[in-house]
């Protein structure tokens, strides 16, 4: 058989079998068997040494070129074999993607409206240049009541429905304050001692701009009340704001609190021990639907107390109300956040009922700012 | 308070209509709750005419009547009445109106002893118009059939219900509310004749003698008593009853009526006494731990701090408060004790709490009554009774002074700008002033206000400024802006607030709920829990669970989890920030934050899910909750000890103590105690942890914001993996310190990958295993140089738990 005889059978045979090849493995015996040390090919090439140079000019080429073929061959069906390898292997590896996840810890966990509701009152005090005292939830009854003016057996002090501690050792008896003002008067007053908790905010100086969010008690249980709630208490004390300012405030704050582009607010002379005058406010709103709406309608809610700051309170502290006066205002937490997230029921609030704060809570990163938006 | 529009009119001379005034009084501070027709409730009852009555064929005191209600047929009513007769005009109810002097609704298709009955004809007390139900109204036999009755009986008169502040007592009657709103401009002040009446001779009952000694509390002030002979007592004349019943008072006998009259009228409590019934000499004294029979027909112990006005018998009336049953004025009273005295608001408001008895005497005594008002208001009690019952007064009997404020202000009329920004002119301020009795003297900025004896809340100059705010109006008040900074807001967040608010959202973020639960809870769970203490407990608490100021967070999300769990959701993850209470000083008051995780309720969600087994919750889902608090508040739980001790609600061997120092608890988190699962009728898994966020130390204050270089290695780290064999009761930490402590410039880090227990490792032993990275700082680390820190690992590890290399 001539030389050409030969590479043509071996072609034929080689291209035959790279074709027949239908694994990756099985491609790589062929190339072995043609390519390799001892393969077909290769012992083609290896007589080329032994030929004389006129044969070996032509014959060179020929096996030559028939490696070039067949290696081009194989690398042609390898990639041939590794795409239908993938392919197949793309198309057994499937997931139904539809599968739920497990739920994000972020997407259960909420926050209770209580707080969320106290951080958008901060935020808000904090941008009109406010910030925020504490004091004790178990309070003497001189900070509760006889600092802010409350005379011992007036009926003011009836009216708050007072939780009494037992009496301690030297017969005093504390109380759970009825109400947020008594910050008022720790952050007021004039003293040198420092604050026996580092909860409990230092007296300030005037000028004073403070909210004091917290906890307030009242022996009182109905649908409206219970013996737990929260308030706010707002105090500006320097040598000339007055009512003007606080109806500024007020407003400015219900406003940026229900998020409405206008409140109208109704202010009645009323009475409190420790504010001189004294008014109760209304916002206007309509509670015809099922709920309340804050900045139109025709009716009015009752939304908190204020006033100017009782002289004898001012001289409590320390101070000459003849040349330190301000403003003082208390908001019920609880009752601002029913109205502006509609919770029916007050009870609710405190049952830990996991149904509810899911229900009314606010995602854990929903922090209120004002440049985010309070609530979004 | 309750008054009607007629009643008003009588002190004050006005034109304005009911709303003007309803919008008024609220602006003046005297707030209108309500505001209704009187007949609001009669609005149904129609003028009907009684065409026929005949006697009920099965009944011996039933009649049959046709009624024509105008509404063009006849209906057929059985009525009992004794004075259903033919030709009567009467008070209709069609089936259907509600009855309100029988609390019900009169129903459709009623058959009475087998003939129908479609409505019914109505005494004056089923409409609540007087206590006759002797039978049924009898209307005069022009009135106009099927009219609405209250339009015919003029009892469509306007009912204003106005709360009162307890500042003001002089509101307490019409006649104060008439000042004010004459003072606000809206018509004039009718004034009363309060002008001696003339005594027919010496009265029979001597001025009561005060006995008191000298340390006594004594309510009385001065005690005006008026003897009335020979009255004519009975019911009080029809305006009169409907006057008081228009309040919602019950009209009694005409003596009576008059002294409520007075005391809404005026705001002038008085009491009238049967001077008959009365046993031997009267007197003003203290009690004496004697019993009272008391007009409400209830008994009160009454003690030493009450006044009493007393015969030899005891008790007549609790003075300031409420009369007695025993000297009570009766229809067939003849001779009438008028009694019109001045307390001490404040000894009347402490005996009003201590008996717990709500009149409308001690409801305007406690505010205080007009001191100027005590003789004037016994004569003017004495020509009511004149007028009405006749008889003969006889003299004065009047001990004891009116105590008097006699209250003179200095008042810069600034004060009102100052204060109010209000711009009112000094003539509108003096005007304003002087309409509400106010004195005004002087001139110039600085007037000399005299205050009227009725108004003993204005001492001082902020007062009048109220006065005269709430005269101009309190929305005329121009709004200002409170200057904003000028500056950006420094942080206005003391550190634990911050804590708190960044420890909310951390757990929340951690798929806990966040719950508010009472601050007190009952004494057995605030013991179970470290509380209890006498200090930390409620002297009137509201309910028999709500007595303990709390320990710990934990009793409340526990009780939560129990009711969640009651509901059918036992996996809950729940959590509060909140203040506990170690003692009842301001430093026991601690803020904690606190969670707990139920049933399956892991990190990864509660219940079953394909992509995995639903586990339930263990001591490191707990563990794991208080290290993502610490640190979200900067605190690496890996750098403050972990300690094997167990909180006292902890079962003993799943539960850990973060510390920072033998005295500084950071918090405790754990596995619920076996015990204490049962005594709080927990039957389902339960791990909780706490935080005393208090307690966290104060971030050092840096003088610059720079953080430290970064050293970054050019060398790769190598990791080594050891395994050791030691008892169980090693502590991770104490392996995983002594590791690290091999060679710590060498060390970089030191994770345990496995821990297991088994027969094959030895009874009573566990196998550990730790990688251990080492990071070369300046060359590679030669196989010498890691056999070199192999060995000193081994060695330490070995030496300090006991253990050794497992092979």
């Amino acid at each position: 058989m001539s030389l050409e005889a030969q590479i043509e059978t071996l072609r034929t045979e080689l291209r035959a079998a790279i074709a027949a090849a239908d694994t990756e493995a099985a491609l790589d015996a062929v190339r072995v068997a043609a390519l390799g040390k001892k393969g077909s090919v290769s012992a083609l090439l290896g007589t080329l040494g032994a030929m004389p140079p006129e044969e070996r000019k032509s014959a060179g080429p020929a096996i030559n070129g028939l490696k070039i073929d067949i290696t081009g061959l194989v690398e042609a069906r390898g990639t041939a074999l590794k795409a239908a390898a993938l392919d197949a292997r793309l198309k057994a590896e499937t997931l139904d993607v539809t599968l739920p996840l497990p739920p994000a810890p972020t997407a259960k966990g909420r926050i209770h409206p209580i707080s969320q509701t106290i951080d958008e009152i901060t935020a808000i005090f904090s941008d009109m240049g406010f910030s925020i005292a504490e004091g004790p939830d178990i309070e003497t009854d001189y900070f509760n009541f006889t600092a802010l003016n409350f005379p011992e057996g007036h009926p003011a002090r009836e009216m708050h429905d007072t939780f009494f501690m037992k009496p301690g050792a030297n017969g005093e008896k504390k109380v759970l304050r009825t109400h947020t003002s008594p910050v008022q008067m720790r952050v007021m007053q004039r003293t040198n001692e420092k604050p026996a908790a580092s909860y409990l905010t230092p007296p300030m100086d005037p000028p004073i701009r403070v909210v004091m969010p917290g906890r307030t008690y009242r022996n009182d249980s109905d649908q409206t009340h219970t013996p737990m709630f929260h308030q706010v208490e707002g105090l500006v004390i320097d040598k000339s704001s007055h009512i003007g300012q606080l109806r500024w405030v007020l407003e400015e704050f219900l406003k940026a609190f229900f998020e409405v582009p206008s409140v109208t607010l109704r202010f009645r002379p009323s009475f409190f021990p420790f504010t001189e005058p004294s008014m109760e406010v209304d916002v206007q709103c309509d509670r015809s639907g099922s709920e309340v709406k804050i900045g139109e309608g025709s009716d009015w809610l009752e939304i908190l107390g204020c006033g100017m700051v009782h002289p004898n309170v001012i001289r409590n502290a320390g101070l000459d109300p003849d040349v330190y006066q301000g403003f003082a205002w208390g908001i019920d937490i609880d009752r601002i956040a029913m109205l502006k997230y509609g919770m029916p029921d007050l009870r609710a609030f405190f049952d830990a009922d996991q149904r509810w704060i899911e229900h009314y809570g606010f995602r854990p990163l929903d922090l209120p700012t004002l440049f985010g938006g309070l609530s979004s | 308070m309750k008054f009607t529009l007629d009643w008003l009119k009588e002190h004050l001379d006005t034109t304005a209509s009911a709303e003007e005034i309803g919008k008024a009084l609220t602006m003046i501070g005297l707030e209108l709750e309500s505001m209704q027709s009187q007949g609001a409730a009669l609005e149904k009852f129609v003028v009907a005419h009684v065409v026929e009555a005949k006697p009920h064929p099965n009944s011996d005191h039933l009649n049959l009547c046709k009624v024509d209600a105008g509404t063009g047929e006849l209906i057929d009513v059985v009525c009992g009445a004794p004075n259903a007769r033919t030709g009567l005009k009467s008070v209709f109810a069609f089936p259907g109106t509600y009855i309100p002097g029988k609390d019900f609704e009169l129903k459709a298709g009623v058959v009475i002893r087998g003939t129908p009955s479609n409505g019914m004809l109505c005494s004056a007390a089923e409409l609540e118009l007087s206590n006759d139900h002797d039978g049924i109204i009898e209307l005069a036999e022009d009135a106009p059939v099927g009219a609405k009755y209250v339009d015919y009986a003029g009892l469509d008169g306007v009912v204003f219900d106005i709360s009162i502040t307890p500042n003001r007592g002089d509101a307490t009657g019409v006649y104060g509310i008439a000042r004010d709103l004459a003072a606000f401009g809206l018509g004039t002040l009718r004034q009363t004749d309060f002008s001696p009446v003339p005594s027919k001779g010496k009265s029979p009952i001597a001025p009561l003698p005060q006995q008191f000694s000298a340390d006594e509390p004594k309510t009385i002030r001065k005690f005006a008593g008026r003897y009335i002979a020979n009255v004519t007592n009975g019911p009080s004349p029809d305006w009169l009853q409907q006057r008081l019943r228009a309040v919602g008072l019950r009209p009694i006998n005409t003596v009576v009526d008059i002294t409520n009259l007075v005391s809404l009228g005026w705001g002038r409590p008085l009491h009238a006494y049967d001077a008959d019934k009365i046993d031997g000499e009267i007197v003003l004294r203290n009690a004496r731990n004697e019993t009272f029979d008391a007009l409400d027909n209830k008994v009160y112990t009454l003690d030493q701090t009450m006044t009493v006005i007393a015969d030899d018998s005891g008790p007549l009336c609790l003075g300031g408060i409420m009369g007695g049953i025993r000297s009570g004025v009766t229809e067939e009273t003849k001779n009438v004790f008028m009694e019109c005295a001045s307390w001490d608001p404040e000894l009347v408001a402490r005996a009003g709490r201590k008996t717990g008895i709500v009149s409308d005497a001690r409801y305007r005594l406690e505010r205080s009554v007009d001191p100027a008002l005590t003789e004037p208001g016994m004569e003017l009690a004495t020509r009511l009774v004149l007028q009405l019952c006749g008889g003969e007064p006889m003299e004065p009997a009047i001990s004891g002074d009116d105590v008097f404020a006699n209250t003179v202000v200095e008042f810069p009329l600034s004060e009102v700008k100052r204060l109010t920004g209000l711009e009112v002119s000094d003539e509108r301020i003096e005007a304003i002033l002087a309409s509400l009795g106010f004195v005004v003297a002087g001139s110039g900025p600085v007037r000399s206000v005299k205050v009227p004896s009725w108004r003993p809340d204005v001492t001082q100059k902020a007062d009048l400024v109220e006065e005269v705010m709430r005269m101009v109006g309190v929305d005329n008040v121009p709004v200002e802006p409170l200057t904003r900074l000028n500056h950006v807001a420094p942080r206005m967040l003391t550190t634990i607030q911050n804590r708190r608010r960044i420890a909310r959202r951390a757990l929340a973020a951690r798929g806990l709920d966040e719950a508010v639960t009472w601050s007190f809870i009952s004494h057995e769970d605030a013991t179970r829990f470290g509380g209890g203490s006498p200090d930390r407990q409620l002297a009137n608490a509201i309910a028999s669970d709500m007595t303990d100021m709390r320990p710990s967070l934990l009793p409340g999300l526990i009780a939560g989890a129990r009711r969640n769990a009651n509901r059918g959701f036992a996996d809950v993850a729940l959590f509060e920030v909140g203040q506990i209470f170690l003692s009842d000083a301001p430093e026991g008051q601690h803020t904690y934050a606190s969670g707990i995780r139920t049933g399956t309720a892991k990190l990864t969600g509660a219940g079953r899910h394909w992509s995995g087994k639903a586990e339930t919750v263990g001591v490191f889902d707990a563990k794991a909750d208080l290290a993502a608090v610490l640190d979200a508040l900067g605190v690496d739980i890996e750098k403050v000890q972990v300690l094997p001790e167990a909180a006292a609600w902890s079962h003993p061997g799943r539960g850990g103590r973060i510390a920072l120092g033998p005295k500084v608890s950071l918090g405790w988190f754990g596995e619920l105690h076996p015990a204490l699962a049962a005594e709080l009728d927990i039957d389902f898994p339960l791990v909780a942890f706490e935080i005393d966020l208090d307690a966290l130390p104060e971030a050092r204050k840096k003088a610059t914001r720079t953080k430290p270089a970064l050293a970054l290695s050019q060398f790769q780290p190598v990791s080594r993996d050891f395994a050791f064999v030691m008892d169980r009761g090693v502590t991770a930490a104490a392996i995983l310190k002594a590791a690290r402590g091999a060679d710590k410039g060498l060390i970089s880090d030191v994770g345990i990958f496995d821990v297991f227990e088994g027969s094959h490792v030895g009874e009573g032993k566990k196998s550990v295993a730790i990688e251990v990275t080492l990071q070369p700082r300046d060359k590679t680390l030669t196989d010498e140089d890691i056999e070199k820190v192999s060995a000193a690992i081994v060695a330490a590890v070995t030496k300090t738990t006991g253990g050794e290399l497992r092979k």
